[in-house]
């Protein structure tokens, strides 16, 4: 015990923090797998348990680009859209291909087919800063979930039929032929192959990359392109390079999670509820709330965050309201400079320790 | 012919209450630097007041608009000081948009335990029905919010550059701290800001549910939105840009979505303003402002 007390003081900051990153994920996946294979848990948390994987995977995945590229992204659950869509046709278009290894290829179709949009569209909108490019992300992923709303496509013995307004304009044979995606009803019958295993899985691999990715020789020069652009620029750093870098990650993590989220549910729709910009925002409360650029935050905040209006259920309608209420509450108390003093002047460890701020040595 | 001069009259009308959203918006940004997410619930909840005084309480139509506005102004002047004031000063931008997201969560929520879920009909504030020239039919509605948005930005525009309080509003603008060491109070400032997007969002919201009767708690998310991007797409922060913004995202919705395909309207708009922002980063009437080392 000693031994081991003496190796993690000799740890670095950073493998410190990783190591209880990991080691803290890896307690609660033995715990919950546990406690689920034990029959342990309510129906409703067994519910829960694929959301929240995809939940946290998109939270780290927008914490990548708003913590440390330092660019707000209102767009990022059209990443997850993409993900959701291309890896559910994947999927049905394969029906005799065994469950695992399909589903394993389905995630990765996901997550390239969201990072083949995430390269794309952030060629033009990186050029841009600020809120121009939060703006221009929101319409992104309104204009990713509009078209998947008009998108019909079929199959049949001649090949694939594709349509943007109706399923008779596919010129499809409509005894024979298979419609795989259906507009506004979206893609039904996806094999629900998403288990709580899986997703941990994939959340791991999520965090390995994005925690390698920061703290590697290229995420400091995102980071630095996040702290002063001009004078990273000056340095030599290849601005456009990084910030695509970043951002094209993400979107592929957001496919992981979109995929993910497929093959938990029975029917795919994209409403506005779904994959509009009110999940994106979803996700960028986990990021601020976790403490923009923590990785770990971003993993509890989008826990938490899931699992209060969820708790909240028995008081139905006034749940949101309260949700609301807390998410003012918290920001304020956290982010407000004067509510940051005062709990710096009374904070728990001072008064503890009775002397001025400088404790931990 | 016929049917386009009617779409583009439709358009127009869509975009004149766009454009009002929009002003309300584009104030608030370029004084506050904030982007105001509640501002599409504060529409709604004017909309919920003068449909709650004229159909509920059967007072009189003027009535319940100037019930709306002043709500509303309280309102807005109320999110202010409790929500937004505290973060002014915070390290991260952020966290005031994501307050913000928090009071629009909370107004929409608020409104669905006082009025429901099921949507109310609105009915129409304009005393006077279908305007007809030649061929064309003029609905009372379209004219109404044409007239109120001129009306409003040219009284906007008069009040920005001529008055004192106007003028305070262009500096805080351009320069808070500097606005602030002239003598001019930028609290005040921004509560004024925030008292009059407010109030113009609660003639939005009339005009609003006067032409799209249907009400209910999110009846403000979506126009909201539009509105953002009509800014944007004008140049956040400038008043004309915001109004040609507007009119200009009615007027290509309702064209896209009577000639290309309804679903795809949306798409189409935001196409637009990807574009428009591609070859104009900072939008239509935006200033370029040179980033100085």
């Amino acid at each position: 015990m000693g031994r081991i007390k003496t190796y993690f003081s000799t740890m670095d900051r950073t493998s410190r923090d990783d190591f209880i990153t990991y080691g803290g994920l890896l307690v609660v996946f033995i715990v919950m797998q546990g406690l689920l294979s034990a029959g342990m848990l309510s129906n409703q948390m067994r519910g829960l348990l694929v959301p929240l994987c995809v939940y946290a995977i998109m939270a780290i995945a927008l914490n990548l680009v708003v913590g440390t590229l330092g660019e707000l992204s209102i767009g990022h659950a059209g990443f997850m859209c993409v993900g959701a869509f291309s890896s559910a046709f994947f999927s049905k278009i394969n029906p005799d291909m065994p469950d695992l290894p399909r589903f394993i290829i389905a995630i990765i179709i996901g997550g390239v087919v969201a990072g083949i949009f995430g390269f794309l569209i952030g060629i033009p909108v990186l050029r841009l800063n600020g809120d121009y490019l939060a703006i221009v992300t929101l319409a992104f992923g309104e204009i990713i979930k509009n078209i998947i709303n008009a998108l019909y496509v079929g199959v049949d013995e001649k090949g694939y039929h594709f349509s943007l307004s109706s399923v008779n304009d596919m010129g499809m044979d409509p005894l024979n032929g298979n419609i795989i995606i259906n507009g506004p009803q979206g893609v039904t019958g996806t094999p629900r192959s998403a288990t709580f295993a899986i997703s941990m899985v994939v959340l791991f691999i999520s965090l390995i990359v994005i925690l390698n990715l920061t703290h590697s020789r290229d995420g400091r020069a995102i980071m630095a392109v996040r702290d002063n652009y001009i004078a990273a620029e000056s340095v030599g750093i290849n601005i456009t390079r990084y910030k695509l870098t970043a951002f094209t990650i993400s979107a592929v993590i957001s496919g992981f999670a979109g995929a993910l989220y497929a093959h938990n549910l029975a029917t795919l729709v994209a409403t506005p509820a779904r994959f509009g910009y009110n999940m994106s925002i979803m996700f960028l409360v986990f990021v601020v709330l976790g403490g923009i650029g923590s990785t770990r935050g971003a993993i509890v905040a989008s826990v938490v965050l899931t699992l209060i209006p969820e708790l909240l259920r028995p008081i139905q309608s006034y749940r949101m309201l309260i949700y609301a209420i807390v998410l003012i509450v918290i920001m304020l108390v956290n982010w407000s400079p004067k509510s940051r003093a005062f709990m710096e002047t009374h904070s728990l460890k001072r008064f503890l320790f009775k002397k001025g701020g400088k404790e931990d040595k | 012919m016929v049917s386009f001069f009617t779409n583009l009259i439709n358009g127009l009308s869509l975009g004149s209450i766009y454009a009002i959203i929009a002003i309300g918006y584009t104030m608030v940004y370029g004084i506050a630097k904030m982007l105001n997410f509640a501002h599409g619930d504060i529409i709604m909840v004017g909309a919920f007041i003068a449909y709650t005084v004229i159909s509920t309480f059967k007072l009189p139509v003027w009535l319940g608009i100037v019930a709306a506005v002043i709500v509303c102004t309280c309102l807005g002047v109320a999110i202010e000081k409790i929500a937004y004031k505290p973060l002014r000063k915070a390290s991260s931008p952020l966290a005031v948009l994501i307050t913000a997201i928090g009071v629009s969560y909370f107004l929409q929520n608020s409104a669905l335990l006082i009025f429901g879920s099921d949507p109310k009909m609105f009915s129409s504030v304009v005393p006077f029905g279908n305007l007809t020239i030649g061929p064309l039919q003029i609905p009372g509605t379209t004219i109404v919010s044409i007239v109120v948005s001129l009306v409003l930005v040219g009284a906007l525009q008069l009040f920005i550059n001529k008055t004192k309080p106007g003028q305070a509003m262009l500096a805080c603008a351009q320069d808070r701290d500097a606005a602030s060491l002239m003598g001019i109070s930028v609290n005040g400032t921004i509560t004024l800001t925030f008292a009059i997007g407010s109030a113009m969002a609660a003639i939005a919201g009339v005009l609003l549910c006067s032409a799209y009767p249907t009400l209910s708690p999110t009846t403000g998310a979506m126009p909201g939105i539009k509105a953002f991007v009509a800014a944007v797409f004008g140049g956040i922060g400038s008043i004309p840009g915001a109004m040609i913004g507007g009119l200009l995202l009615g007027i290509i919705e309702i064209l896209s979505r009577s000639y290309i395909s309804s679903q795809l309207s949306d798409a189409i708009v935001f196409s637009v303003l990807i574009l428009v922002l591609l070859v104009r980063p900072t939008g239509i009437m935006g200033k370029v402002i040179q980033e100085k080392v």
